[in-house]
C-alpha cells in the first residue's frame, strides 16, 4: 500500500530488463513464481510509470535526489551478476547465523499464561515479526490484552507516505476500540477516577516487542482525545450492550476523525505540531482482529489481510480468507468509490488501479490529502510549520480533486465463529501476500505449528511395519521438525519462506543470504516491509464452548 | 483392532480357568460378555469395602481373607483386572533401591510363584531372571549398591561383565556397557492373570466380589468411615480401602471428608512385536537399560519393550472421564527416542514386525513411592495406590502390609516411608502434582545419587528469610514442602550445575561444610530451622499434663521452662515421633517435631487425646520461624542482644524462656540445638523473624556469625550420635535399642504406651542396638561415600544396615549410624544383643560391594568434643551422663 514510494520508481523499470534475465537458470513453469517474489515490484509499479502521478513525481523530485538514486542500478547489475560469480558473492553472502540474527531481530511471542493445563482463552498465544524494506520502516504492529472486557486485540498496519500515521494508529486505535466496548459503568468509573485524580483501571495489557515503542510526547495529547471519546460515550450512554462490529467501527472512524481533527487544530508544542500534521499527511491501513471466545471479529481499512488456518479432517491445510482488500482489484471496492461521487469523476476516480490515479489502498487512516477540502488543505499547510510547506509531497494536491473525501478509515467487519479446525490466523500486510498464496501460507504455518505438537499421529493400524522402517520414518520426522525448530516463531518462519523460497517452495539459503543483503536503497524494489501476527487458537477451549452451546 | 488384543487375551486365560466366584456371584458372563444386570444384589453392610479390583485391590482382599477377615467386599467400576493391571508390562523385580519396596517386591515374587498351584489359575509366571545393564562407571555403583541389598537379604544376585550378559542374552549389544546386574529369580507374569487368581482364592475364602460397580462417595461420621455410596447402592462398613489406581486422588477427593491421596497420571507407553523369525524363548531374562531408559521382555515369541521417557505427557490432571483411558493414543513420535534407545541395546530387532504400541497410563507419587496406609482424617479409611509403574512387583508384598496393618493395627515392618500419612494436604495440589510427576517419571531411569533432590513443586513452604538467605548463596533442599538451607555457597565461589554434581564420591561442597561445621564449633553459625512441626497442647486443668504423660515416654512433670526430649511410642515401645517439648506453663506444653511429622503426629495425637474441649491441640508451625544459633558464642551474641545473662547458671541446658531480642518482645528461646553443640533455638513470632535475623547477623559479626545448613546440622549431629527420627528412628525401634533408656521414665511408676514393652526389652534384652562406626580406611577423596542402607557386616556376617552417614569433620573420618542384630547363625533367629557382643565384633561397612573396616561405637566422643571448651558450655543433652 504505498502510494507513493520514491522518485526512484521510474528508474526501476529501465534497472531491470526482464525476469528471465535475471535468473537465467529459473525453469519456464516457474517463472510466475518468481514473479511473485523477486520480481513483483517490477509488475506492481510498470503499471504506474507511465502515469502522469509519475512525471508529475519527476517535477517535485530534486534533482540532487534524483543524481543519487542512479546508484542503485550499478549496484543492481553488480548483484545480479555476482549470483554466478561465487568469487564475488562473498561481498553478499551471509552466513546461516547472519540470517537468523536478521530475520530474528524483531520477533516476539506470547503464550496466553497457561495456569494447570487448563486455558480459559481460546487463543493459545502469537507469534509476530517484521522485516523491514523501506528504511525506516513503515509497518507496525500491535497485540494487546483487554483488562476490562474480555479478549484479546491484534492488528497489523501498513503506512505510507512515512510511518507517522501507522505509528500513531498502533498505539492508539486499540484504546479506541477497548473503550468503545467498555460498559458505561466502566466508563463512568474511569472518568471518575480521571476526575478526580486517582489510579486508572487499566484497560489494555499489550504485548509488545522492545522496537514497537509509543511515543512520550503526545501521550498527553493523545489521552485527552481519548478522554472526549468516552466523555461523549457516557454522554450518550446507550445503555444497549455493545456490538463488537460497532465498536470497531466507530473505533475505527472515531480515531480518523481525531487524527484529522488533531491536525486541524494543530499543537501549541511545535514539535507536536508537526507529528500531528506528518500523521494525518502520511496514511496507514489497518487490519485488526479482535477474538473473543470463539467469536473472532475482523475489522479491516487498506490492503493487510487476515486469513484463518483450517485443518481438514485429513489432516490438510485450507486457507480462509477473513478481509476484503480494499483496493482495485475489488470490484465492490471500485463501485463503492464510484457510487460516493459524481457521475463526471467516473473516469478520474480509479486510474492504473489506484485512487486518483494515486493511491493503492481504497481504505486509510490519515492521507488527509484525499479527505480534507483543497482549502482547508491549503490552510492548513500555509499556517504550519516550514518542514511542511518545504515538503513537495504534502503541498502537492492530487489531480481531479473535485468532490472531497475520496478516502474513509471506516472497516469492513467479518464475523466468525471459531471452530474447532480453526487452527490459527494470519494478520500480514500486504508485503506477505504480494509473494506468497494464502494456500502456501496456510500450509507452512499449519506444518509449522504441527510440528511442535506433534499433530499428525502415525499409526501403525494393519500394516506390516518394522522396527527398524518406524525408527527411519521417526527419524526422518524429527529432522523435519528441527528444521521447523530453527525458528521459535512462526510468522519469523513464514518471512523465512516468503523472502527464501526457491522455484521449488522450499527456503534456500544462497537465495535467503542475498535478498537479506541487498542494500538498503535497493531493499524496497525487491520486497516491501512484511509484518504479520500468527495467533495460535486454542482447540480445547474453542470445542468445549461449542459443546456447552450445543 | 489391535487394542482389543490384550483384552481378548486375557479374557480367554481367564475362562478357561474357570474361577468358582464367578460362579457363585454370578453366572452372567457364562456365555457372553455383553452387559447384562446385576444378578446379585449389594450387601447391605460389611466389615470391609475394597475399591478397585487390580492388583492392588485384589491382593488387599486375598491377604485379608487369608488373616481371617471374611466379611469383605470388593467393588470394581468394570471389570477385574481391566485397568493399568491389564495393560501392565507383567515383569516382577526386587532390584529396588528402597529395602521396603525391595521386601514387598521380594515377598510378591514367592507369592505368584505358588499362586497357580494355589489357585488353579494359570498366572503365566515365569522364572526369566533380569539383567540390569550399566553404560557408565556411576550407573554400575548404583547397581552394585542394589546388589549388596539384595544379597544381604538372601536374594541371589550377581554383578557380571558386559561378556557374561550377552551370554545371558545373545541379542544384546554390549560395546557400550561397562557391566551388569543379574538378578536370576527375577519372573515374568500375567499380570491380569496374577489379579484375577488373587480375586479367586480371595472368592474361595468369602469375599464377595462385584464388578461394574462404581464407588461415588464414602461417608464418614465423627472421623471415622461408616460407609460407601454406590451407583447400586449403599453398604455399611467399618473400613473402606481404596485401590482405585489412578482415580484413587478422585476418590479420595469425593466424599465430605476428604482424603489427600497425591498421585497423577502419566501416559506409559510400550511396544510390542510379532514373533521373530526364531521365536524368543519364553524363559530369556528380562532386560532394564535405565541409561537407555528401557525395559524390553520377552513376550509371545516377541519382544515387549517400554520405557520412562525424558519427557512424560501427563494426563487426568483435570480428573476427566475415566473411560478414556480405553482410547488412549499410540504416539509414535514421543516414542521414537526409546525406540532408537531398544535398537541401539539390540539392532538385530530392526527387521523385526510391530504389532502395537501399547499406551497405558500409570500413577506416580510425588516422591515415587507408593502410598499406603489410613488416612489421617478418617480412621477406617485405608489407602494402596500409586504404584509408580511397578504396581505387580509391590502389589503382593503392599497388600499383604495393608492387611496386617488392618487386621493387626500395623505392619509386620517399618512402612512409614510409604506411609499416606507422610503426605499432608500440601502435595494435593492438582498442579503440584502435574508438575511433580513430570519429574518423577524420568526419575524411574535417572541416577539416584546421595542427597538428590526434587527440582519441580519447589518453593511452596519458605521462611520468611528465604529471600535474605537465598541472596546470600544459600542452596536449597526441600522436606514436606519446605525449603531448607543445605549450605551457603560464599561470593566468588561456583559450584558445578546440577547434573555434574552427580556423584557417589566426595561431593564439590565438602570443603563449603566443612568452614560451616568449623564456624559452629569455634564461633556461632545461624541455621534457620522453621520447618520444624510445632504444637501447642494446653488444657484449663490438668488434662494437658495427665494425657501427656501417658502419651509420652519420658517425664513431662518437669518444672516451668524445662525442655524434654521424649519419644511419643506405640504399643510396642517403637518411636511413632522424638520430640522435644517445652513447659510453657503449669497447663500448656510447646512441642517441637521432625518436619516430616506434621500429619502424622497430629493424626496420632487426635487419635488418642480425649474429645475433650478444655483440651486443646494447636498446630503452631506456620506460626514461627526457629533460628537455630549454634556454638560457642551463641551465649554471647544472645546476651548482647537481650541484656539478659545467658551463661549456664543462668540459662542452663534443656531450658526455655520467653525473652526479648532486639527491639522483638516474646521470643520463645530454648537452649537446645539438635545437634549436641552448645547454642539456642529461637523460636520467633514470624513477623520478628527478620529483625531478629538481622540483630543476631549484626551483633554476631564481632562474634564471627556466619549463616550454615543443614548438611552442617547434619555433620554435627552424626559425629555425636544423635539419632534422628524418620532417619535412624522407626516405629519398629525402642528408646532401649538406641540407647535412650534415660529419657524413659520407666522407675516413675506411671503408666505410658508401650511401658510394657519397654519393661519387657530391659528384663530380656533388646535384639537390635543403635551403633556408631567409625569408617577406619576409607579415603574421603578417593572411596565411594557411605550414604545410607549399607550393610553391615561383623566379624564377616551380615547384622544389618546403616541408616544415616555423614563425614565428620571433627574427627576426620566418615561416620555412619546403624543398626546391628544378631542372627543364629545356623537357624537365622534374632537372639539378644550385648553390649558385649557389639563390643567385640570386627565390623565392616559394604560401600556398593566394597568393604570397609569400621570401629564400633556404643557412645559418643564427649571427651574429645568437650575438652576444647568450657564445661559450662556443654549441652546436657543427655548422652554424657551415661
Amino acid at each position: 500500500a504505498i502510494p507513493v514510494r520514491s522518485s526512484r520508481l521510474p528508474l526501476l523499470s529501465d534497472a531491470m530488463p526482464a525476469p528471465a534475465h535475471l535468473f537465467p537458470l529459473i525453469r519456464n513453469c516457474e517463472i510466475s513464481r518468481i514473479g511473485s517474489t523477486a520480481c513483483y515490484c517490477h509488475h506492481r509499479h510498470l503499471c504506474c510509470l507511465s502515469s502522469h502521478f509519475a512525471h508529475s513525481h519527476f517535477r517535485y523530485a530534486p534533482q540532487k535526489k534524483f543524481a543519487a538514486l542512479y546508484r542503485p542500478k550499478e549496484n543492481f547489475n553488480h548483484f545480479i551478476h555476482t549470483r554466478d560469480h561465487a568469487s564475488a558473492s562473498q561481498r553478499f553472502y551471509l552466513t546461516p547465523p547472519q540470517v537468523n540474527s536478521i530475520l530474528k531481530a524483531n520477533e516476539y511471542s506470547f503464550k496466553v499464561p497457561e495456569f494447570d493445563g487448563k486455558n480459559v482463552s481460546s487463543v493459545l498465544g502469537f507469534d509476530s515479526n517484521q522485516l523491514p524494506a523501506n528504511a525506516p520502516i513503515e509497518d507496525r504492529r500491535s497485540a494487546a490484552t483487554c483488562l476490562q472486557t474480555r479478549g484479546m486485540l491484534l492488528g497489523v498496519f501498513d503506512g505510507h507516505a512515512g510511518c507517522a500515521c501507522a505509528q500513531a494508529v498502533s498505539e492508539r486505535l486499540f484504546y479506541y476500540i477497548a473503550v468503545s466496548l467498555l460498559p458505561h459503568e466502566t466508563l463512568l468509573e474511569i472518568e471518575n477516577a480521571v476526575e478526580s485524580g486517582r489510579a486508572l483501571l487499566p484497560i489494555l495489557q499489550w504485548h509488545k516487542h522492545p522496537n514497537d515503542y509509543f511515543s512520550k510526547e503526545a501521550s498527553k495529547l493523545y489521552f485527552n482525545s481519548l478522554r472526549t471519546y468516552w466523555q461523549e460515550l457516557i454522554d450518550l450512554n446507550s445503555g444497549e450492550t455493545t456490538d463488537v462490529r460497532e465498536a470497531l467501527i466507530n473505533a475505527f472512524k472515531r480515531l480518523d476523525n481525531d487524527i484529522s481533527l488533531e491536525a486541524q487544530v494543530g499543537d501549541p508544542n511545535s514539535f507536536l505540531n508537526y507529528l500531528v500534521l506528518r500523521v494525518a499527511f502520511s496514511g496507514a491501513t489497518a487490519c485488526v482482529a479482535h477474538v473473543d471466545g470463539v467469536d473472532l471479529h475482523i475489522a479491516n481499512t487498506g490492503d493487510s489481510r487476515a486469513m484463518l488456518g483450517v485443518q481438514e479432517e485429513d489432516g490438510s491445510w485450507s486457507a480462509v480468507t477473513l478481509s476484503y482488500d480494499h483496493n482495485a482489484q475489488n470490484e465492490h471496492e471500485v463501485e463503492r468509490v464510484k457510487t460516493e461521487h459524481p457521475k463526471s469523476e467516473e473516469k478520474t476516480l480509479v486510474k492504473q488501479d489506484r485512487l486518483l490515479g494515486l493511491l493503492m489502498p481504497f481504505r486509510a487512516f490519515g492521507d488527509v490529502k484525499f479527505k480534507w477540502s483543497i482549502e482547508l488543505q491549503k490552510r492548513v499547510i500555509e499556517s504550519g510549520p516550514d518542514q511542511l510547506n518545504d515538503n513537495e509531497y504534502t503541498k502537492f494536491i492530487p489531480p481531479n480533486y473535485h468532490t472531497p473525501p475520496y478516502l474513509t478509515a471506516e472497516p469492513e467487519v467479518i464475523y466468525h465463529k471459531l471452530r474447532p479446525q480453526d487452527k490459527f490466523l494470519v494478520l500480514a500486510t500486504d508485503g506477505l501476500w504480494e509473494t506468497m498464496h494464502r494456500q502456501d501460507v496456510a500450509r507452512i504455518v499449519g506444518e509449522y505449528l504441527t510440528g511442535v505438537h506433534h499433530q499428525q499421529p502415525i499409526a501403525v493400524g494393519g500394516y506390516k511395519v518394522t522396527l527398524g522402517q518406524m525408527h527411519g520414518l521417526l527419524t526422518e520426522r524429527r529432522a523435519r521438525i528441527s528444521s521447523v525448530f530453527e525458528d521459535q516463531n512462526a510468522a519469523t518462519h513464514l518471512i523465512r519462506h516468503a523472502v527464501g523460497n526457491n522455484e521449488f517452495g522450499t527456503v534456500d539459503h544462497e537465495r535467503l543470504s542475498k535478498m537479506l543483503s541487498l542494500p538498503e536503497e535497493l531493499a524496497r524494489m525487491y520486497r516491501d516491509d512484511i509484518t504479520i501476527i500468527v495467533v495460535q487458537f486454542n482447540s480445547h477451549v474453542i470445542g468445549a464452548c461449542q459443546n456447552e452451546e450445543l | 483392532a489391535a487394542g482389543m488384543f490384550l483384552r481378548v487375551l486375557s479374557d480367554i486365560q481367564w475362562r478357561a480357568a474357570n474361577p468358582k466366584w464367578r460362579r457363585m456371584t454370578s453366572s452372567r458372563r457364562s456365555t457372553s460378555t455383553t452387559a447384562e444386570p446385576h444378578p446379585v444384589s449389594l450387601p447391605a453392610q460389611a466389615q470391609v469395602v475394597i475399591c478397585g479390583g487390580g492388583i492392588t485391590g485384589t491382593s488387599v482382599a486375598y491377604h485379608l481373607s487369608k488373616m481371617g477377615w471374611k466379611d469383605i467386599v470388593l467393588l470394581e467400576q468394570g471389570r477385574l483386572a481391566a485397568g493399568t493391571t491389564r495393560f501392565c508390562a507383567g515383569i516382577v523385580s526386587t532390584a529396588r533401591p528402597v529395602s521396603i519396596e525391595l521386601k514387598m517386591a521380594h515377598y510378591s515374587n514367592k507369592l505368584y510363584q505358588q499362586l497357580e498351584q494355589e489357585t488353579g489359575v494359570p498366572t503365566g509366571y515365569t522364572k526369566t531372571g533380569s539383567l540390569s545393564l550399566a553404560q557408565t562407571q556411576d550407573r554400575l555403583i548404583s547397581l552394585k549398591r542394589i546388589a549388596s541389598s539384595l544379597s544381604v537379604m538372601g536374594i541371589p544376585c550377581e554383578i557380571i561383565t558386559p561378556k557374561q550378559a550377552v551370554q545371558l542374552h545373545p541379542l544384546i549389544n554390549i560395546h557400550d556397557l561397562v557391566g551388569a546386574m543379574y538378578v536370576p529369580e527375577d519372573a515374568l507374569v500375567t499380570s491380569a492373570n496374577v489379579s484375577l487368581a488373587l480375586a479367586t482364592a480371595a472368592s474361595r475364602n468369602g469375599v464377595q466380589i462385584h464388578e461394574r460397580t462404581s464407588v461415588s462417595h464414602v461417608t464418614v461420621q465423627k472421623g471415622r468411615v461408616t460407609g460407601v455410596e454406590t451407583d447400586r447402592g449403599r453398604i455399611q462398613c467399618q473400613y473402606f480401602v481404596n485401590c482405585a489406581g489412578q482415580w484413587a486422588y478422585e476418590l479420595g477427593h469425593s466424599g465430605e471428608v476428604p482424603v489427600h491421596i497425591p498421585l497423577h497420571a502419566c501416559e506409559h507407553f510400550y511396544l510390542l512385536t510379532h514373533p521373530l523369525a526364531e521365536p524368543l524363548s519364553s524363559s530369556l531374562p528380562t532386560v532394564v537399560d535405565p541409561d537407555g531408559r528401557i525395559y524390553i521382555r520377552n513376550w509371545q515369541g516377541g519382544i515387549l519393550s517400554g520405557g520412562f521417557e525424558k519427557n512424560p505427557k501427563p494426563l487426568f490432571t483435570e480428573g476427566r472421564n475415566q473411560l478414556e483411558i480405553q482410547n488412549l493414543q499410540e504416539d509414535w513420535d514421543h516414542f521414537g527416542p526409546l525406540l532408537s534407545a531398544l535398537l541401539r541395546r539390540m539392532p538385530g530387532l530392526e527387521a523385526l514386525q510391530i504389532l502395537q504400541l501399547v499406551n497405558c497410563p500409570e500413577s506416580f507419587t510425588p516422591d515415587m513411592r507408593c502410598i499406603m496406609g489410613e488416612s489421617p482424617t478418617a480412621r477406617g479409611y485405608f489407602v494402596l495406590a500409586g504404584m509408580n509403574s511397578a504396581g505387580i512387583s509391590y502389589g503382593g508384598g503392599a497388600g499383604k502390609y495393608l492387611a496386617e496393618w488392618m487386621v493387626n493395627g500395623y505392619p509386620s515392618d517399618n512402612v512409614w516411608p510409604l506411609d499416606l500419612k507422610r503426605f499432608g494436604t500440601l502435595q494435593s495440589s492438582r498442579t503440584f502434582l502435574r508438575h511433580r510427576v513430570m519429574e518423577v517419571m524420568p526419575l524411574m531411569c535417572d541416577l539416584k545419587v546421595p542427597r538428590w533432590d526434587f527440582q519441580t513443586g519447589r518453593q511452596l513452604r519458605t521462611s520468611p528469610l528465604y529471600d535474605r538467605l537465598d541472596a546470600q548463596g544459600a542452596r536449597w533442599m526441600e522436606k514436606h514442602g519446605f525449603e531448607r538451607v543445605k549450605y551457603f555457597v560464599p561470593p566468588g565461589k561456583d559450584l558445578l550445575d546440577l547434573d555434574h554434581s552427580k556423584t557417589f564420591y566426595k561431593p564439590d561442597w565438602f570443603d563449603i561444610v566443612g568452614a560451616e561445621v568449623k564456624c559452629c564449633k569455634e564461633a556461632v553459625c545461624v541455621i534457620d530451622m522453621s520447618s520444624f512441626t510445632k504444637f501447642e497442647i494446653s488444657s484449663t486443668g490438668d488434662e494437658a499434663l495427665e494425657n501427656l504423660q501417658y502419651l509420652f515416654s519420658n517425664d513431662l512433670d518437669v518444672p516451668v521452662g524445662h525442655v524434654v526430649h521424649t519419644g511419643m511410642l506405640n504399643e510396642k515401645g517403637g518411636y511413632e515421633n522424638d520430640c522435644s517439648i517445652a513447659r510453657l506453663s503449669k497447663r500448656s506444653f510447646f512441642m517441637i517435631s521432625p518436619t516430616d511429622q506434621q500429619v502424622h503426629c497430629w493424626a496420632w495425637l487426635k487419635n488418642r487425646l480425649p474429645d475433650d474441649s478444655n483440651l486443646t491441640l494447636e498446630d503452631v508451625t506456620w506460626k514461627y520461624t526457629a533460628l537455630n544459633l549454634i556454638g560457642p558464642r551463641a551465649v554471647d551474641v544472645l546476651s548482647e542482644l537481650s541484656y539478659a545473662p545467658m551463661t549456664a547458671e543462668h540459662f542452663p541446658s534443656l531450658f526455655c524462656k520467653e525473652m526479648s531480642v532486639g527491639y522483638a518482645n516474646g521470643i520463645r528461646v530454648m537452649s537446645i540445638t539438635h545437634t549436641g553443640e552448645p547454642g539456642f533455638v529461637l523460636y520467633i513470632p514470624i513477623e520478628y523473624a527478620l529483625h531478629v535475623y538481622n540483630e543476631v547477623m549484626n551483633m554476631g559479626q564481632k562474634y564471627g556469625i556466619r549463616n550454615a545448613g543443614y548438611y552442617a546440622l547434619r555433620s554435627l549431629r552424626i559425629e555425636k550420635f544423635f539419632a534422628f527420627w524418620g532417619q535412624d528412628l522407626d516405629a519398629f525401634t525402642t528408646p532401649m535399642e538406641c540407647g535412650r533408656e534415660f529419657q524413659v521414665k520407666l522407675e516413675k511408676g506411671m503408666e505410658f504406651v508401650g511401658q510394657e514393652a519397654l519393661l519387657e526389652q530391659k528384663q530380656n534384652g533388646v535384639y537390635k542396638r543403635f551403633t556408631m562406626f567409625i569408617l577406619e580406611d576409607h579415603d574421603t577423596d578417593m572411596d565411594l561415600w557411605p550414604w545410607w542402607g549399607e550393610p553391615i557386616f561383623r566379624n564377616g556376617r551380615y547384622v544389618g544396615k546403616t541408616t544415616s552417614s555423614a563425614y565428620s569433620y571433627t574427627l576426620e573420618r566418615h561416620v555412619c549410624l546403624g543398626f546391628v542384630h544378631n542372627f543364629d547363625e545356623k537357624t537365622g533367629e534374632e537372639l539378644v544383643v550385648t553390649t558385649d557382643f557389639i563390643n567385640q565384633g570386627e565390623y565392616e561397612i559394604d560401600i556398593a560391594g566394597q568393604r570397609f573396616q569400621a570401629k564400633a561405637k556404643l557412645y559418643p566422643f564427649s571427651s574429645l568434643f568437650t575438652q576444647r571448651r568450657r564445661k559450662d558450655e556443654v549441652e546436657l543433652s543427655g548422652y554424657q551422663t551415661e
